[in-house]
């Protein structure tokens, strides 16, 4: 290892006719392509089209119902994960396996298969340094990995892969937790990788114009099967989109319907600080007001505060100092203060926060109004659950709101993601609603429910609410708000009209560049 | 391409199932929260009896001593009702916690002061008539088993103190403080080799039921049994406990007082299971004395699982367990077996009952709702992979 000669070369690899079942469902259908030596490939498709487990077959967590995997034009036997490491193929994965206490080096060195049972750390280090010289990332492998932001975990994760030899890499969806400067700052330098010959990189994407500022070819996936592909440039945007759609009728974004009324501001936060109850975030609200008729969109990175601030809103954490306004009046959460000032709470992964998985749909539907008599949230209080109402009332909101269930009896840990969160929308926007309160609406979910579910937002606003959108999706933000604000460390460090946005700007604040 | 969901969305369906499949889901989930508790017992007592052969014991003759011990006789009969009651109430002191997301297995703690508390109050009311005496002697019970539990719920709630370990803790200071209570201040120097406090008074006694020969507080459990069904099953209050046992996030979202439902449960299920307490000394003992901890909270716990905690189901589950404790006796001395061999029969009991709650929604008899959506699902993908290939 201390005499490593210059860096080995990409390898390219190729799939023949990989098909892979689960039952009698195809979760992958027949799918050749070839990706060559130092290429740099996106793979496209919307949730569920087989990608994952496309690489998942490729990596040797899956074993293929049929179909080979050709690295270098030989055949090669992939059986476990370890065997496609041993061939130089790495895969980077969303979340990240590094071990948050130890240090970048520490995390390299106990990665290695061969790593002797006592570390000499002095020769590991020197071993370790003449390594990253020869690599085009700059990192300080000194600091506990706790202690890294996103963009430079994901970069050790990079780099891990490449000090453990993988000269075939697979990115999945790797810009989701980084800024767009972060984002373009790591595949430039996969890409310049790529063109020197020294590796080559599949990567699981769903942003187009990633894929078109790094990308030399793509392919698409659409339910298993392999529907198209080619050069970077081929295909236009809308070509990529009607590939991953197929022929489908997506309905497109409901226009907006009046400006904010400026005479009516719902929600007034003033000087509100609060710390989660690790004590370790803090956040700090100088001003945050929202009027009827208003989308007010909150980007940021993931973990710079949005959540405690939604906390605070929703009456989970209490704030330390400083005030929120509801209507005119404190508001601090409570049911009766939410029934009385039609203000709705939607928390992010709704299955997680808004529901008891193990209750019914009809159940899970009565959460908002069980409590009150007649059909509606506005009826007087009562004692006694009236399980017919319950019943009427759930089969009324499955259909209006199209949730797709087998019995409304079901359990709703039993729906997919989307019709989870149509279940949510269809209990909490039925009624009037002043103030929304909305967190990551569509996170995870596949493109028909996104449409859908963003509809919903902007016919709440139209009809007169006042909405505080956070979203960690940036094209969200961009697409739903009227007004963008941008939190940063815990506080809303820009502020910009929607009609005045650029995503640049933005992404600068987002990443800490005020 | 047929324009359709993704196929990620496996649970599709239509939106309006046929009301046959409904009816055919809802009989088949009530049958299979029978069929597991019930399949679980049994496979307990096989296992117990695997144990008796391996001491060279007969399980064929177990089962008579069972039978003849808890249920042959109108005398055992008695005995197992007797022993029924107290059970009753120690398992609502675990099942309408649970309905929370709480395990509170500290029942033995408030039955012991519960009965200790009707006692000591028997002595200041015994100038007073009896119909009044005895609900106050019942309201003093109930309020110390409330504090005493509601304890435990407010540590959690409040605390964030674990209320499975509290409550365990707390039900051994418990009968602590009744023993230096019971040997000390309030002993009756006249019960000289068993501590017992001053009687409550032939006037105090409750007599049996009548037609049934059982005393008061079988009827009592019973009703109470059936007072917790209707709060958990059939109230806003009730309907609120299981959100926030379901999501205590979703229950706090929709701004639900989490906290307090939290402390009102426990604190009636402790309330509970010091009537327990109570209609031991009122009924049975006369006294408040070291036999109060007899380890009815702890059957409780064994009950109130086997019945899922259902406060209807409690009621024919207590009455079993009741069984098996009467026969307690025979089978030591028929069998010549040691008296601690129904704790091992309770035990594998209630290992075999924890087991079984991984087993519900795997059965496709008895989840048709599920499996109807998978497997229309899994046709649909069929038919699409048949079909000749998208555009490439």
């Amino acid at each position: 290892m201390d005499s490593t000669p210059a860096l080995p070369r990409a390898i390219g690899i190729e799939t023949i006719g990989m098909t892979k079942r689960f039952g009698a469902h195809a979760a992958l259908d027949d799918v050749s392509m070839k990706i060559e030596r130092g290429g740099f490939h996106a793979l496209l498709g919307e949730n569920g089209a087989g990608k994952s487990t496309l690489v998942k077959c490729v990596m040797g967590f899956y074993a293929p119902t049929a179909g080979t995997v050709l690295v270098d034009g030989r055949e090669a036997e992939i059986t476990n994960p370890k065997g496609a490491q041993a061939r130089g193929l790495g895969m980077v994965y969303q979340h990240f396996t590094l071990v948050p206490s130890l240090t970048g080096a520490e995390n390299l060195v106990i990665a290695r298969a061969d790593a002797p049972a006592i570390l000499d750390w002095k020769a590991q280090r020197a071993v370790l340094a003449d390594f990253m010289d020869r690599m085009p990332f700059r990192l300080n492998l000194d600091r506990p990995v706790a202690e890294l932001a996103a963009g430079e975990k994901q970069k050790l994760e990079i780099v891990k892969q490449l000090y453990l030899e993988a000269r075939f890499l697979i990115l999945d969806e790797p810009t989701s937790v980084l800024t767009p400067s972060e984002a373009e700052e790591v595949l430039g330098l996969l890409r310049a990788m790529t063109d020197r010959g020294d590796l080559t990189v599949l990567m699981i994407s769903h942003k187009f114009h990633e894929v078109e500022t790094f990308a030399r070819s793509l392919s698409v996936l659409r339910r298993g099967r392999l529907v198209g592909g080619g050069a970077v440039g081929t295909l236009s945007r809308d070509d990529m989109a009607a590939l991953m759609i197929g022929e489908r009728t997506v309905r497109t974004l409901a226009a907006r319907i009046g400006d904010a009324d400026a005479g009516r501001e719902v929600l007034r936060v003033e000087g509100v600080t609060a710390t989660d109850p690790s004590g370790l975030r803090h956040i700090a609200i100088d001003s945050l007001r929202v009027r009827a008729r208003e989308i007010v969109g909150i980007a940021g990175v993931s973990g710079n505060g949005q959540k405690e601030l939604a906390d605070v809103l929703g009456g989970q954490i209490r704030a330390t100092a400083g005030r929120v306004i509801v209507a005119g009046a404190p508001y601090s959460g409570t049911r009766s203060e939410s029934r009385s000032r039609k203000v709705r709470f939607i928390p992010e992964e709704p299955l997680r926060n808004a529901c008891a998985p193990r209750m019914s749909v009809s159940e899970n539907l009565a959460f908002r109004a069980f409590d009150r008599r007649g059909d509606a949230a506005g009826g007087p209080p009562t004692l006694w659950l009236d399980k017919r109402a319950m019943a009427a009332r759930a089969r009324e909101l499955i259909a209006r709101f199209k949730v797709k269930t087998a019995s409304a009896e079901a359990p709703i840990a039993t729906l997919s993601g989307g019709n989870v969160q149509r279940a949510v929308l269809a209990r909490e926007l039925t009624d009037p609603v002043d103030l929304l309160i909305v967190v990551n609406p569509c996170f995870g979910l596949d493109f028909a429910a996104v449409s859908e579910i963003r509809n919903r937002i902007v016919a709440a606003r139209n009809a007169g609410a006042a909405v505080l959108l956070i979203s960690e999706d940036l094209d969200e933000i961009l697409e739903l708000s009227d007004r963008i604000l941008v939190m940063s460390d815990g506080r809303l460090v820009y502020e910009t009209p929607a009609a005045a946005a650029e995503a640049g700007t933005i992404g600068r604040h987002m990443a800490g560049h005020h | 391409m047929v324009a359709q969901a993704a196929p990620s969305e496996l649970s599709a369906a239509p939106a309006r199932p046929s009301t046959g499949l409904q009816v055919r889901a809802w009989l088949a989930r009530r049958a299979e929260a029978v069929a597991i508790p019930v399949a679980a017992a049994v496979t307990g007592f096989v296992l117990f009896g695997v144990f008796l052969a391996a001491m060279g014991k007969s399980p064929v003759q177990l089962v008579e001593i069972v039978w003849r011990g808890g249920f042959g006789s109108a005398f055992a009969l008695g005995n197992s009702l007797q022993r029924a009651a107290p059970l009753l109430f120690a398992a609502l002191c675990v099942a309408l916690p649970a309905r929370l997301g709480l395990v509170v297995i500290g029942g033995e703690g408030a039955i012991v002061l519960g009965g200790l508390a009707a006692a000591a109050a028997a002595q200041p009311l015994a100038a007073m008539p009896v119909p009044l005496a005895i609900p106050l002697m019942a309201l003093a019970a109930a309020l110390v088993g409330a504090v005493w539990i509601g304890a435990v719920g407010w540590l959690q709630a409040y605390r964030g103190v674990n209320a499975t370990i509290s409550s365990l803790l707390l039900s051994y200071i418990a009968i602590a403080v009744a023993n230096h209570l019971i040997e000390g201040p309030l002993r009756d120097p006249t019960s000289l080799n068993k501590p017992s406090t001053l009687p409550v008074g032939e006037a105090f006694m409750l007599g049996p039921m009548p037609g049934i020969g059982v005393h008061w507080g079988l009827g009592c459990g019973v009703i109470a049994c059936l007072a917790a069904y209707l709060l958990m099953d059939r109230t806003t209050l009730g309907f609120a406990a299981r959100i926030a046992g379901g999501n205590v996030r979703a229950a706090q979202i929709q701004g639900l007082p989490v906290g307090r439902l939290i402390v009102g449960f426990t604190a009636l299920g402790g309330a509970f299971a010091a009537l327990a307490g109570f209609f031991e000394v009122v009924a049975v003992q006369g006294t408040a004395n070291g036999t109060l901890a007899a380890g009815y909270g702890y059957t409780g716990i064994l009950v109130a699982f086997l019945a899922r905690q259902n406060p209807i189901a409690i009621v024919p589950v207590a009455f079993l367990l009741g069984g098996i404790e009467a026969s307690g006796g025979l089978i030591q001395r028929r069998m010549q077996l040691p008296d601690a061999t129904v704790l091992v029969l309770e035990g594998l009991l209630f290992l075999v009952v924890l087991m079984s709650e991984t087993l519900y929604g795997r059965f496709k008899l008895f989840n048709p709702h599920l499996w109807a959506a998978k497997s229309r699902a899994t046709e649909r993908e069929t038919a699409r992979g048949s079909t000749p290939a998208g555009p490439a």
